[in-house]
């Protein structure tokens, strides 16, 4: 399976979704820019494509989700609209035909998308060819404020995972906590934590706690496995955090898995707690409103 | 009631004007390109700028449950620096259609120069091509001479009055426009354009057809809640709820919705997309609170002393 099957897929979705009319509307307008070596065809198309096409969910079956995740891991389309997905259908196509040229015009595209087409640049990413210029803008939009775009690099998406260092990785999590977002659609969340983040985490904790404001329970999940020495006795503090159980769930779990021996004694007070973890009744889960499963 | 401020440059205002617009019924908002207070000497700045109104303010105005769109457009001080302009009629089409466009504009005169005429006529000609409806600044100075004029030369490029928006309006201007057939806005701006008793007195004239009242709000001492409180006077002085509903709500929504644009299912039922990315909700449409146009006031004093 390769990029060019996951574009088949992506067409045919879209094949299967659109009125005829707007079928060969989109269909001549993405062999008009691919002819097309001016930048100014692909800005029309993109810019006409939300005008002709409805904004509606693409509402992919199961079935399709997994043939996306098996023509490319990690692709998850699922939040995606039928706009949007022709717009990457036009982007991933002028990125097969154009080669190295397209990472730069990658980069002037971003530099004058509205919000939607910004969401849409990045949430193309697993699309598209990895370039240099790709890296260092999706750098840029890790910066924005506007968190709908900083989700459509962080969440659902599989470039992260697979290119950032291990400094972008621990501020694209610790940003997600900054404005509010959530960290279970972060895709390889427990594979990439590391010791380094588990301590700016606990940091952050100490900051929100100083301040009076509450703790997402999600932070414990990139702590537990590196809670070593005082970031327990932090653990042991969202443990005994008796007005919000999801914390006391998220606690006992990462104290389950912290590579201390003696850790487990935290969770001597709470034994229903520890046999919950331990049969694997309580574990975090992926879903973005309910990150805990089983409490 | 629900109301649409058709021109109000969001751009230079604070969060506060953006809670106390969505408080007094503001559903959506037109933010037109502009001059934002001094010229901007390169197109780079320009670019930036439109990127902001397309991108940011949207998203910004989206958190308060406001719809935000916009125009774009080389406002008629800048079209004085030939070599700005040149550059920046260039790069429109670039922005013309972004989602939320629904005009171009602010265009037109300011000291009614040769450049100005020329920049002006071009943007006509992009309108006409791209069918996007015309937002029309008129002159502060020389104001009678310069609509008149503006309105010449939209019909000399064939331009269809029922498109296009003639802005700044007063007594003086706002027979001729109505009689030729165009849009006519007013903008509630205290102490220079207009204030909303007049604008009360030429309801009362005129009637309520292609009339819409906007705040112009922007960096200079002005008004966010200028539709809002024209509305309440407008009908304590017995100007009728229908007409008013009008000229604050609907005639903006038919004039702009030519573009295709602006809908009222933007605010009323949004897709699921937007609103798990650019719109979080009117708090009146979700039966929240009833208009309370006073509170901002309240909010902003030093004897409110909690900051947390």
């Amino acid at each position: 399976m390769s990029t060019a099957d996951a574009i088949s897929l992506l067409e045919s979705w879209l094949q299967k979704r659109l009125p005829e009319q707007q079928q060969s509307w989109l269909h001549e307008q993405i062999d008009k820019t691919l002819l097309s070596n001016s930048g100014k065809d692909l800005y029309i198309t993109l810019g006409l494509v939300p005008r002709k096409l409805s904004r509606h969910d693409l509402d992919l079956s199961a079935e399709e989700l997994a043939a996306a995740d098996e023509a490319r891991t990690g692709w998850d389309p699922s939040l995606w609209n039928i706009a949007g997905a022709a717009r990457i259908l036009v982007l991933a196509k002028v990125a097969q035909s154009r080669g190295d040229a397209f990472g730069q015009q990658y980069q002037e595209l971003c530099r004058t998308a509205d919000v939607s087409e910004s969401i849409e640049l990045y949430a193309a990413l697993p699309l598209l060819p990895a370039s240099k210029e790709l890296d260092q803008q999706v750098g840029e939009g890790l910066r924005t404020n506007m968190k709908a775009i900083f989700e459509s690099i962080a969440h659902r998406n599989p470039y992260p995972r697979e290119t950032f260092d291990e400094n972008r990785w621990n501020h694209m999590v610790l940003k997600a906590l900054f404005v509010d977002s959530t960290l279970a659609p972060i895709q390889g969340l427990d594979e990439r934590a590391n010791d380094e983040l588990a301590g700016i985490l606990c940091d952050y904790a100490h900051e929100r706690w100083a301040a009076n404001r509450t703790v997402t329970c999600e932070l414990w999940r990139c702590v537990g496995p590196f809670a070593k020495a005082e970031r327990l006795d932090d653990l042991s503090r969202a443990l005994h955090d008796s007005d919000d159980p999801d914390s006391r769930h998220a606690a006992a779990i990462a104290i389950a898995q912290s590579p201390q021996a003696d850790a487990k004694n935290l969770l001597a007070e709470f034994p229903e707690l520890a046999d919950a973890v331990a049969a694997g009744k309580i574990y975090w889960g992926n879903n973005q409103s309910s990150p805990l499963v089983g409490n | 009631m629900m109301f649409i401020d058709p021109h109000a440059h969001m751009i230079s205002r604070t969060t506060d004007d953006y809670e106390a617009m969505a408080a007094s019924g503001v559903v959506a908002v037109i933010e037109p390109a502009f001059w934002v207070g001094q010229p901007r000497t390169h197109v780079a700045s320009y670019m930036d700028y439109l990127s902001a109104i397309v991108g940011f303010e949207r998203f910004r105005a989206g958190q308060f449950g406001i719809r935000h769109y916009c125009t774009i457009g080389l406002n008629s001080k800048e079209s004085n620096n030939e070599e700005l302009a040149e550059a920046v009629m260039e790069i429109l089409p670039r922005f013309a259609l972004k989602e939320g466009v629904v005009a171009i504009g602010e265009i037109g005169y300011d000291e009614q120069t040769e450049l100005e005429d020329r920049y002006f006529r071009a943007q006509l000609e992009l309108a006409k091509e791209l069918d996007l409806p015309v937002m029309i600044h008129t002159p502060h100075r020389d104001k009678k001479r310069g609509t008149t004029r503006s309105m010449d030369v939209c019909e000399e490029h064939g331009m269809d009055p029922s498109k296009i928006i003639v802005d700044h309006n007063n007594e003086e201007t706002v027979r001729e426009v109505l009689e030729r057939g165009y849009w006519a806005a007013f903008s509630i701006y205290p102490s220079t354009k207009m204030g909303n008793a007049r604008m009360v007195d030429i309801l009362a004239e005129y009637g309520a057809e292609r009339i819409m009242v906007d705040s112009a709000c922007d960096w200079g001492i002005s008004e966010p809640l200028g539709v809002a409180k024209t509305a309440r006077l407008a009908i304590e002085r017995g100007i009728d709820k229908e007409q008013v509903r009008k000229v604050c709500y609907q005639n903006a929504l038919d004039a702009y919705g030519q573009s295709g644009q602006m809908k009222e299912e933007d605010w009323l039922n949004p897709p699921p997309v937007d609103q798990r990315t650019v719109y979080e909700g009117n708090s009146i449409l979700r039966g929240g609170r009833d208009p309370v146009v006073e509170e901002a006031a309240v909010k902003r004093n030093a004897d409110n002393l909690l900051i947390e």
